[in-house]
C-alpha cells in the first residue's frame, strides 16, 4: 500500500515590502543585503490575515486539487506554525470548522521552530501509513515576527502549505517514498513566552544549526533511500534567507536547476513553518510523472525533517484546479511601505 | 375612527445639551406641548426613544418620564424603531385617541446622544442594522446609506453635487429655525471639501448627534374645539406606518424606499389625498441621499427624479414643493427619538401659519415622513388645515 | 463586542457559508431562516453558498465601529453570489479602495473580520477580493 499526497494548495498574501524600505529605515545597507542574503522582497500579512486564515485557503486549495476528497472522511489535521493567532485556543479547530472536517477527526497545534509545518506532514503520512485514518491534513504557516531593525526583519514573511495524505491509489499525486528526522539540542534562535520578537545566535545561526542539521538530515534520508542527488528532479531545503537553501543544496551536491523551482525565499521572504513547505507546492505546480523530489525543513532548536517523494500522473490534472504558488509569488502584488507594514504587523504601539 | 387635532406643540432648542438630562429635556419639551394645548391633564402619554438604554443607561422610561411630570399613575408606553420612534409613537397615540381609548394624548420624543462617545454613538445607532448579518461586517449608518446612494448615482445618474445640494438648501433652512442645532451657511463646495465618512457622503451629507425633545398634544376634535384655541384646526387625516427588511441584502431594488413609499401609499389612502395637493413636507434627510430618496417614494418626483427638484430649486422654502422648512435632520439636529415628533411639530406651525421667516405662505395641507434603520421602518402623516 | 457564545452560534454560516435551501421553493436563504419568506416553508437543507460574484453596490467607511478601526479604511460591498444569494461583506486587499466598482467580480476568501481588542476573540468570517 503506498500513501502520498492527495492535494495540495498554498497561499501567500499578497501585500509585499522591497528590501530597500525596510533598509532605509535602519539605516542598513539595501546592497548588501541583496547581496549576501539574497533578499528582494517578501510578503506581508494583511491586517485580516493570520496563520488560520492562510491555513483555510491553502486547505481549500489542497481540497480543490483532490478531486473530491470528502472533508468529513478527514481523520486527523495539523497546523504547525510559530504564530498561532492565540496564546492558548487551538488554530486548528478553527481550520476544521471552516473547511467542514469536524467533528470526528484528531486536531493538533504543533510547535517547532520553523519546522513545526513538516512535523504536521510526518504526523499525517504516518497516521494514513498505519491505517488510522483515511485522509489527514499538515498544514505549514506563520505570520513571522522579526524584530524591528533586527536581520530576521528582512526576511520574515508569511504563507502558508497544506497536503492532504491519503492511499488510496487513484488519487495519489506524490508517493511518499521515505522520511527521515534528525533532531538535538542547538540553541540557535528563541523565543520565550510572552515576548513579541525571537533572539538568535547571530552566526552560531548558520554552521552549526542550519547547515549542519539541514545537510545530516538530507544525507540521513538519501542514505536511508539509497539515493543520490542526482536522481532527484527537485530538492527543497528550509529557506530562512536566499543564500542558505542555495548553499546548502549545492554542497549536497544538488545543481541550480535542481533548487530552483522550490526556491521562493528572495521574493516571499521566510515563511517559517511555511517555507520549505510552500516551496514544495511549487515544485508539484510544474513536476513531472515519476519525477524524484527531495523535501528538508529545519527548525532551530534544531531539527530537521525530510521525506522523499515520487510524483505521480494525476498531478498533470490535478494542479490546475487551484492557484499555483508561482501565480500567487508573482502576481497582483501590493507593495507597502514600511509605515503600513509597521501598522499591520503590529509594531506600533497603540492606546489602551 | 374619530377625527384627531393637534392642538400644541413643544420644543426645545436642539444641540449638544451637556448642562441638561435626558428627564430634563424631556420635561421641558413635555411642558411646553401642555402649555402650548392649554391642558393639564391627558390620558396617555406615548413617548419615542430609540436607545436611552445605549445612550444613557436608562430604560424604562414610561414610569421614569411620567412620574417627572407629576403624572404618575397615567398610562404611559415609550415605544421604539429605531430612527422612526417618534413618528411611531404619534401613530400609537393616533390609534389610541381615533380609536377611543383616549381622548387626550401627550406625544413626545427624546435622545440623549452626547453622554457616551463617538465611537459608542455609531455603536448605538447601528444597532438600527441587522447586527448578525451587516454590523458584523463593520457597517455603519452613514455606510449603509453611502450603499444606497452609490445605486442611485449610477441608476440615475445622481451626482455628488445633487447630494450637496440638499444640505445647501437645509442649512439655509436651518438658519430660520430657531431650535435648530447649526445655524450655518454651506455652500455645495463647503460640503463637497468635508471629510469623507463613507463614500460618497462627506460630513456635510450627514446629519448630526444631537440631544433633543419634542412633543405634541393631540385630541378628539370635539375637545379641540372646546379648548377654544384661536389657530386654525388642523387635524391628523392620514397615518401610514410600514416595514422593508431589515437588511440591505434582501431588498430587490435599492435605489427606492419600498417602506417609506407603503407607509404614503397608507396615509394619503386614508387622508384621501395625492401628493401633488401637498404643500409642505418633513422628510427624513439624516444623510442627504436620504431626502432624495425619500421624495421619491412619497411621490414628490418620479424615481430618479429627486436629485434634478433639489437642483432646480423645486424643494427650497419658496419652491414648488417646499421640503424640510425646518432645516431638516440635517441643520435642525437628529434626536433620534425625537424627530419624528418634531417633524410633526413643524408641519403643524407651518399650518397653524406661526412658522416666522420659514413659513411656507398658504400652507393648508402637510405631510411628515420618519424612518427607521435604512429604511427598515417608516411612518407618514398627513395634517391638514380643517375646512 | 460579540459574545463568544454568538459568535459560536454563527460558526456555520461565518466559517463555511452554510445557507439554507427551502424544500417548498428552492429559495436560498441566508442566513437560515425558521420560515421561508417567499413560500411561507418550514424545512430546509443545508446548502453552502458559492464563493464566486459581484458587486451590487459598495462603500468606503472612513469611520468604522470599536473592532474595526484598525481595518481603516473599511471597504464593504453588497456581493450578489453566482446563485443569486446577496450577501454584506468587507473587500479586503485592495491597493486603492477606489478599485471598487459596481458590477466588480470578487471571490470570498476566508479572513479575520473583526477582532475584540488585543486580548478579546478574534472574529473570523469571509471577505470579498477581487475575482
Amino acid at each position: 500500500m503506498s500513501v502520498g499526497i492527495v492535494g495540495y494548495g498554498a497561499f501567500i498574501p499578497r501585500r509585499r515590502i522591497k528590501l530597500e524600505e525596510i533598509a532605509k529605515v535602519w539605516g542598513a545597507d539595501a546592497p548588501s543585503y541583496r547581496k549576501g542574503l539574497q533578499l528582494h522582497e517578501k510578503s506581508v500579512p494583511g491586517a485580516d490575515e493570520d496563520t488560520v486564515t492562510m491555513s483555510v485557503e491553502a486547505t481549500r486549495n489542497a481540497l480543490a486539487r483532490s478531486g473530491g476528497v470528502d472533508p468529513e472522511e478527514i481523520g486527523a489535521l495539523y497546523v504547525g506554525s510559530e504564530s498561532h493567532p492565540y496564546a492558548v485556543k487551538p488554530s486548528g479547530t478553527i481550520v476544521a470548522e471552516a473547511i467542514g472536517a469536524t467533528p470526528a477527526l484528531h486536531i493538533a497545534d504543533l510547535e517547532f521552530a520553523c519546522k513545526a509545518g513538516t512535523e504536521g506532514l510526518f504526523l499525517a503520512q504516518a497516521l494514513v501509513k498505519a491505517g488510522e485514518v483515511k485522509y489527514a491534513v499538515g498544514i505549514g504557516a506563520d505570520t513571522s515576527q522579526g524584530a524591528p531593525g533586527d536581520a530576521l526583519e528582512y526576511s520574515a514573511a508569511a504563507g502558508a502549505a497544506a497536503f492532504i495524505f491519503g492511499n488510496d491509489e487513484d488519487r495519489i499525486l506524490a508517493e511518499v517514498v521515505d522520511t527521515y528526522s534528525w533532531t538535538t539540542d542547538t540553541p540557535d534562535f528563541w523565543r520565550r513566552e510572552y515576548m513579541h520578537y525571537p533572539r538568535h545566535g547571530s552566526r552560531f545561526t548558520g554552521e552549526p544549526a542550519y547547515f549542519r542539521t539541514t545537510m545530516s538530515s538530507a544525507r540521513g534520508i538519501m542514505e536511508k533511500a539509497g539515493l543520490e542527488p542526482g536522481e532527484f528532479a527537485h530538492a527543497i531545503f528550509h529557506q530562512p534567507n536566499g543564500k542558505f537553501p542555495m548553499r546548502v543544496g549545492k554542497k549536497l551536491g544538488f545543481t541550480q536547476e535542481q533548487l530552483e523551482t522550490g526556491w521562493l525565499s528572495p521574493w516571499l521572504g521566510n515563511t517559517y513553518s511555511g517555507a520549505s513547505p510552500i516551496g514544495f507546492t511549487a515544485v508539484l505546480d510544474i513536476a513531472q510523472p515519476e519525477d524524484l523530489v527531495l523535501l528538508t525543513s529545519f527548525g532551530s532548536g534544531a531539527g530537521s525533517d525530510s521525506f522523499v517523494f515520487r510524483v505521480k500522473e494525476r498531478i498533470e490534472v490535478a494542479r490546475d484546479r487551484a492557484a499555483k504558488t508561482r501565480e500567487q509569488l508573482d502576481e497582483n502584488q501590493i507593495y507597502v511601505d514600511y509605515g503600513t507594514y509597521a501598522k499591520l504587523r503590529g509594531k506600533i504601539r497603540m492606546a489602551e | 375612527m374619530r377625527d384627531v387635532a393637534v392642538v400644541g406643540i413643544g420644543m426645545i432648542d436642539f444641540g449638544e445639551l451637556w448642562e441638561k438630562s435626558l428627564r430634563t429635556m424631556w420635561a421641558e419639551a413635555a411642558l411646553a406641548a401642555l402649555t402650548d394645548a392649554g391642558v393639564d391633564s391627558v390620558d396617555m402619554v406615548t413617548i419615542g426613544c430609540m436607545s436611552p438604554g445605549l445612550f444613557a443607561g436608562q430604560e424604562h422610561l414610561a414610569s421614569l418620564l411620567a412620574d417627572e411630570l407629576g403624572m404618575a399613575g397615567v398610562p404611559a408606553a415609550r415605544v421604539e424603531s429605531a430612527c422612526a420612534s417618534g413618528g411611531l409613537a404619534l401613530r400609537m397615540a393616533f390609534a389610541e385617541v381615533a380609536g377611543g381609548l383616549s381622548d387626550t394624548v401627550l406625544v413626545t420624543g427624546v435622545e440623549k446622544m452626547t453622554d457616551v462617545d463617538g465611537a459608542d454613538a455609531t455603536f448605538a445607532l447601528g444597532t438600527a442594522a441587522d447586527q448578525e448579518w451587516e454590523g458584523f461586517h463593520g457597517i455603519t449608518f452613514p455606510g449603509l446609506y453611502a450603499m444606497l446612494a452609490q445605486v442611485h448615482m449610477q441608476r440615475h445618474g445622481t451626482t455628488s453635487e445633487q447630494l450637496a445640494a440638499v444640505a445647501v438648501k437645509n442649512h439655509a433652512n436651518g438658519l430660520l429655525n430657531p431650535h435648530a442645532q447649526y445655524h450655518l451657511k454651506v455652500s455645495v463646495e463647503d460640503v463637497l471639501a468635508s471629510t469623507m465618512v463613507a463614500d460618497p457622503l462627506h460630513l456635510l451629507d450627514c446629519s448630526p448627534v444631537t440631544d433633543g425633545a419634542a412633543a405634541l398634544v393631540i385630541t378628539t376634535v370635539e375637545r379641540a374645539r372646546e379648548l377654544g384655541s384661536e389657530r386654525p384646526m388642523v387635524k391628523i387625516t392620514g397615518s401610514g406606518l410600514a416595514t422593508d427588511t431589515m437588511a440591505l441584502a434582501n431588498r430587490n431594488d435599492l435605489s427606492q424606499l419600498d417602506g417609506v413609499r407603503l407607509a404614503a401609499e397608507r396615509a394619503y389612502a386614508m387622508a384621501g389625498r395625492k401628493p401633488e395637493e401637498l404643500h409642505v413636507v418633513e422628510v427624513h434627510d439624516c444623510f442627504t441621499i436620504a431626502e432624495i430618496m425619500t421624495t421619491e417614494a412619497i411621490g414628490l418626483f418620479d424615481p430618479g427624479f429627486g436629485a434634478s427638484a433639489v437642483d432646480k430649486g423645486l424643494t427650497s422654502l419658496h419652491g414648488k414643493i417646499p421640503v424640510n422648512p425646518s432645516g431638516g435632520l440635517k441643520s435642525k439636529g437628529h434626536p433620534v427619538g425625537a424627530t419624528g415628533v418634531a417633524q410633526v411639530a413643524e408641519i403643524a406651525t407651518q399650518l397653524w401659519g406661526e412658522a416666522g421667516q420659514r413659513q411656507v405662505e398658504g400652507a393648508t395641507i402637510g405631510l411628515a415622513q420618519n424612518m427607521g434603520g435604512s429604511g427598515g421602518s417608516s411612518t407618514v402623516h398627513i395634517l391638514e388645515v380643517a375646512s | 463586542m460579540i459574545s463568544p457564545a454568538r459568535s459560536w452560534r454563527e460558526f456555520p454560516q461565518r466559517y463555511r457559508l452554510e445557507a439554507a435551501r427551502c424544500e417548498g421553493c428552492e429559495k436560498v436563504l441566508y442566513p437560515p431562516r425558521v420560515v421561508c419568506p417567499d413560500c411561507g416553508g418550514c424545512t430546509f437543507e443545508t446548502t453552502p453558498l458559492p464563493r464566486e460574484g459581484k458587486v451590487v453596490t459598495f462603500t468606503v467607511v472612513r469611520v468604522p465601529p470599536a473592532g474595526y478601526t484598525e481595518q481603516s479604511p473599511l471597504p464593504i460591498a453588497l456581493v450578489e453570489l453566482t446563485n443569486g444569494v446577496k450577501v454584506m461583506m468587507q473587500v479586503g486587499d485592495l491597493a486603492d479602495p477606489e478599485e471598487l466598482e459596481i458590477g466588480m467580480p470578487v471571490r470570498l476568501e476566508f479572513r479575520r473580520v473583526a477582532w475584540d481588542g488585543e486580548a478579546g476573540l478574534i472574529f473570523y468570517g469571509h471577505k470579498a477580493v477581487k475575482g
